[in-house]
């Protein structure tokens, strides 16, 4: 593990980003935010109670919230619309797509409580499907954070980026283990941990349940793996992609997501087309999901460190 | 190419115009549309040519703050249109106006042409305030717009906004009147276009929205319903929105009865020119009608 990096805590990635979007606010005027009823939940509510004046209620309407922000970025505002995934990405795909994307307009969008680990709310909150289809969109800019830390810092980049770009985070407390010092640049995957045996390329909470699994390779087999933080989905580094499947020769990807067209597809895409290396992929096999505790069904989903270190025992017999 | 579908050069003044002026200003709207239609050979014809009035007196009976050889001047006041199918109609207004040169008319709809079949702000086409051909989202990014003018940047700009009436079958338009009303977006005139013609038939028979102002007065706007087609009614509708402005806290509806195909006999109030061009033949002969 990077020198960089340090186990300190749980702490959620929402906090991230409404601490990160106040941050944003004090420093530039034109900052808007736009509230969708659950500003509490994806803390837009730390925003809204220090610039009142530049926060808008526009009520459980998340597909006006969205043409709305387009407008006000036409005026030459920064807004930041945040809702649950499964209402930020989905209910107002269209307006994303034609409205946002097509129009680059500089609208950015929050999309929390994403994921199997909004837990009890079960399969209808549990927004799985996003990564697919946000990066599919010409413009848009797509960041998967893995803690704390680095959600705050991928706001704060995003609001200073100039185009359409989404930033999804989750509900519960995660592990917090970056720091001020580790590095983060939109479109620059980081490598966490060094190793030449395999590479694992995670995003989102799974990034450190892929450096528990490495830790583990190293302890039982000497195996060392090389584990890639891959925050930005879109625009993709595929640089580091290509160069991990050069050096390791074999991949494992983990989401927190859909297997159809997430992380690991957009990994599987860059890999081909430059040297390919045999894959596998954890994440959720075209199912959806279900009510529970955020560890139990992650456990049932098979997002855990356990299932990621079989995957790449497996993936090494097939170099 | 034909030599009636050519186009002149003439450029319209935004200023007060006398009524027969606006008459022969719409006239030669109609036929830059018809021109366009047929040498694009795809495209709307019927909604556009019901519009070209009041558009005419929008852009060119001094009721909006534009500057075409300065297309971004941040003090404009902005035209959003939402059914950006009638986008035709606005290509012409524009280059009449002077914000593009009237020949690139002719290249509507065509490969690397700056006038696409709906608006795209990709194309940097003057003029143009945002994309739109998907229905419904125009006029909530014009709600956006007013919101930032009157609420943050605390300036006296205006918005103007189209939508057609069969967009009002489109959820998300209620959602953008509600919000509209919400925020006293006073700044805001939506424009209805209700000629009772959709793609499939008469709006009635395809999805009542009716009643129209009953349901925009009940969201908490001031509306008056006019003639689309009678220029002392367009003015009072407009000077009503003006009014509203300064005096009122609701944002206006003016809901315009028009007729689809205004202009042309063979068009007139026929739903199936919703979506379709005139040919060759049916052009030469529209703009005979239309001198």
């Amino acid at each position: 593990m990077k020198e960089y990096l340090k186990l300190q805590d749980k702490k959620t990635t929402r906090e991230g980003f409404g601490e990160g979007l106040a941050e944003l606010g004090e420093k530039y005027s034109n900052v808007v935010v736009l509230g969708g009823d659950i500003t509490g939940s994806v803390m837009t509510s730390i925003f809204r109670d220090k610039f009142p004046d530049r926060f808008f209620s526009i009520g459980i309407a998340e597909q006006n919230a969205t043409t709305i922000a387009v407008g006000m970025a036409l005026s030459g505002k920064i807004p930041f619309f945040s809702s649950y995934s499964a209402f930020a990405a989905f209910r107002n795909a269209d307006q994303l797509r034609v409205s946002v994307c097509y129009n680059n307009a500089n609208v950015k969008i929050g999309g929390g409580h994403s994921g199997l680990t909004v837990g009890p709310d079960g399969a209808t909150h549990q927004s799985l499907e996003e990564i697919a289809l946000l990066r599919a969109l010409p413009n848009m800019t797509l960041i998967v954070p893995c803690d704390y830390n680095e959600t705050k810092k991928a706001t704060i980049a995003v609001g200073e980026m100039i185009g359409p770009a989404y930033i999804r985070f989750g509900r519960p407390k995660v592990a917090l283990f970056t720091t001020e010092d580790t590095p983060f640049e939109i479109g620059k995957a980081e490598i966490f941990r060094d190793g030449d045996d395999v590479a694992i390329i995670a995003c989102g909470s799974m990034v450190w349940v892929a450096l528990e699994a490495a830790k583990h390779l190293y302890n039982d087999h000497n195996i060392n793996a090389r584990v890639i933080n891959n925050h930005t989905i879109k625009p993709i580094d595929s640089l580091t992609i290509e160069t991990a499947a050069r050096e390791c020769k074999c991949i494992v990807t983990a989401e927190e997501h859909q297997i159809n067209g997430g992380l690991g597809s957009a990994v599987a895409e860059v890999v081909v087309k430059s040297y390919p290396v045999p894959m596998e992929f954890i994440g959720v096999n075209d199912t959806f999901g279900t009510s529970g505790e955020p560890e139990e069904l992650l456990e049932k989903f098979d997002l855990t460190w356990q299932n990621i270190y079989n995957n790449c025992l497996k993936v090494i017999k097939r170099k | 190419m034909n030599e009636f579908l050519q186009f002149d050069n003439i450029t319209f003044e935004n200023k007060k115009h006398s009524i027969s002026e606006l008459k022969s200003i719409s006239l030669e709207i109609r036929r830059d549309i018809i021109k366009m239609l047929a040498l694009a050979k795809s495209g709307h014809s019927g909604g556009p040519l019901g519009l070209a009035d009041f558009m005419a007196a929008l852009f060119f009976d001094n009721y909006m703050k534009y500057d075409s050889s300065n297309p971004n001047l941040p003090s404009r006041d902005r035209f959003v249109l939402s059914a950006g199918h009638l986008v035709p109609v606005l290509y012409s207004i524009l280059a009449r106006a002077g914000y593009f040169p009237i020949q690139e008319l002719s290249t509507l709809r065509k490969y690397g042409s700056r006038l696409q079949g709906h608006p795209g702000l990709d194309t940097e086409l003057p003029g143009i305030e945002t994309s739109s051909g998907s229905l419904g989202q125009g006029i909530s990014i014009a709600v956006g717009m007013a919101m930032s003018d009157k609420l943050i940047s605390k300036n006296s700009r205006k918005v103007f906004s189209l939508t057609g009436d069969g967009e009002l079958q489109e959820g998300t338009v209620w959602e953008a009147a509600m919000c509209a009303s919400n925020y006293k977006l006073n700044n805001l005139c939506w424009i209805i276009d209700n000629n009772d013609c959709q793609i499939d038939g008469r709006v009635k028979d395809v999805m009542s929205i009716y009643p129209i102002d009953e349901k925009f007065k009940a969201f908490g706007f001031n509306t008056i319903e006019i003639d689309g087609h009678n220029f002392e009614e367009i003015r009072t509708a407009l000077n009503f929105f003006e009014e509203n402005s300064k005096s009122s806290s609701k944002p206006t509806a003016i809901i315009l009865k028009t007729f689809m195909g205004m202009g042309v006999s063979f068009m007139k109030d026929k739903y199936q020119w919703h979506g379709n061009p005139p040919s060759i033949e049916q052009a030469e002969q529209a703009l005979k009608e239309l001198i």
